[in-house]
């Protein structure tokens, strides 16, 4: 699978947030897009997912086959919200983005185990901490399986040993032929990733 | 995966469907879930109407079925501005709207009006035969007003549905979405009410306006889901 962009520009409110990005990312590549705030980091983000609309240039996503036929259906996007219902308990929200996503490698309460939030599945989301709630959003990249992870500020709010689970998850990820790209400050410990400094060219 | 039949993919729509029905319908239940609001307000209109009107229970039995419809029109469109507003604001609207290419947006659409329908609206319509009490009319009247809101709430729904999608990133978006939506409603109404007559006053046909509401819901029913699914498509920022 290949993730492609080509002279990629973004407009946010009808003026360009930046232009003439080019990649092309293919199996168990990452990408770690850096730069200033209001440098564009999640309109790329946004924009790959297909959530925005292309400005100039334009994103391909080749190899997916019948399953993953577009970045959209191929991506799991974890943006600055987590996605999730406070009113329900982890395990439901969990459940529901298994079921309207499609089944994964790791079941819910597997998923929960892996990102050290074992044993509070009952509790309702609203209950968790900022941390917390971070990792059961991270924990819905585990119940669905997408070989392409967008992720836009990913370990904000983690501590430093969630931090270390994270990056252990998404070089598992790569090293099962996945696609990261994310857009960060903080070093997410990914050896060989390339990077991509975002507000240089203007 | 080759050799997905099409049995297969409609079992698996049909999955992932219930799945997100079954959420909707556990959060309007829940603490804030606002499934409520619409009842007390139909139960409020219709209590006080009594009051307002005077004890006159040939002109109470009279417009009771076109009372009972206009509350129930106004309860309808009362919380449908949450509709999408709350997925927007928790950033689940973005993984919906993602799920575009796996089965088509306005299914999900469709999926979450049932789930709001039955949510919000299915109690209003099961309280309405006791309101029409208080109105004091016959049970025909009544049963058949019943009837009518309920072939004929899900129309005001799938309409609705399109506004909130329109007025989705407004803050305060209720009040247009109610502006938006209640001209379109009106044949819906029209409808329901000569129906709702139709079967308590003798020249007047109760089938042939029933019918025509029948159809109105079933047209919008497509229509209003399509309409919002793509809305939403290009609301998102």
């Amino acid at each position: 699978m290949r993730l492609i962009a080509e002279n990629l520009g973004g407009e946010r409110g009808g003026e360009t947030v930046f232009s003439g990005i080019e990649f092309a990312l293919g199996d168990g590549q990452a990408l770690v897009v850096t730069g200033a705030n209001g440098a564009g980091k999640s309109t790329l983000l946004r924009i790959i997912a297909g959530l925005l609309p292309v400005a100039a240039g334009r994103v391909r996503f080749e190899g997916g086959g019948e399953d993953f036929p577009s970045a959209a259906s191929a991506c799991h996007y974890l943006g600055h919200l987590d996605a999730m219902k406070s009113a329900l308990t982890v395990k439901e929200n969990l459940c529901f983005w298994r079921d309207f996503s499609g089944a994964g490698s790791r079941g819910v309460e597997e998923a929960l185990e892996t990102v050290g939030l074992g044993g509070i599945g009952h509790l309702p989301f609203g209950y968790l901490s900022t941390g917390q709630r971070r990792r059961a959003a991270i924990a819905k990249l585990l119940v669905s399986h997408r070989p392409l992870w967008l992720l836009d500020e990913p370990t904000a709010g983690l501590d430093k040993a969630s931090e270390e689970r994270f990056g252990g998850l998404m070089r598992k990820h790569l090293d099962g032929g996945g696609i990261v790209v994310a857009a960060t400050h903080l070093p997410l410990g990914l050896e060989g990733a390339r990077e991509l400094v975002m507000g240089m060219v203007g | 995966m080759s050799g997905r039949t099409e049995g297969g993919a409609w079992a698996k729509a049909s999955h992932i469907m219930l799945a997100l029905f079954l959420r909707d319908i556990r959060l309007s239940i829940r603490a804030g879930g606002g499934a409520l609001t619409g009842v007390i307000f139909f139960l409020a209109v219709i209590a006080t109407i009594p009051f307002g009107v005077g004890p006159d229970l040939k002109l109470l039995a009279r417009i009771g079925p076109a009372i009972l419809w206009i509350a129930a029109l106004l309860a309808c469109l009362l919380g449908l501005d949450r509709l999408f507003q709350a997925d927007r604001e928790d950033g689940s609207l973005d993984l919906l709207v993602l799920g575009n290419d796996r089965h088509m947006l306005a299914l999900t659409v469709l999926t979450k009006c049932l789930a709001h329908w039955a949510g919000s609206v299915l109690p209003l319509v099961v309280a309405a035969p006791l309101l029409g009490l208080f109105m004091n009319m016959e049970p025909a009247g009544i049963g058949a007003t019943a009837l009518t809101l309920l072939v004929g709430t899900p129309a005001i729904t799938f309409i609705g549905a399109a506004g909130a999608a329109v007025a989705v990133a407004l803050p305060r978006g209720g009040l247009l979405i109610s502006v938006l939506v209640l001209p379109l409603t009106i044949p819906v109404l029209i409808f329901g009410v000569s129906a709702s007559y139709g079967a308590v006053a003798d020249p007047d046909p109760f089938l042939h306006p029933f019918l025509i509401l029948t159809a109105l819901t079933l047209f919008l029913a497509v229509l209003g889901p399509v309409a919002a699914a793509l809305a939403l498509r290009h609301g998102t920022d």
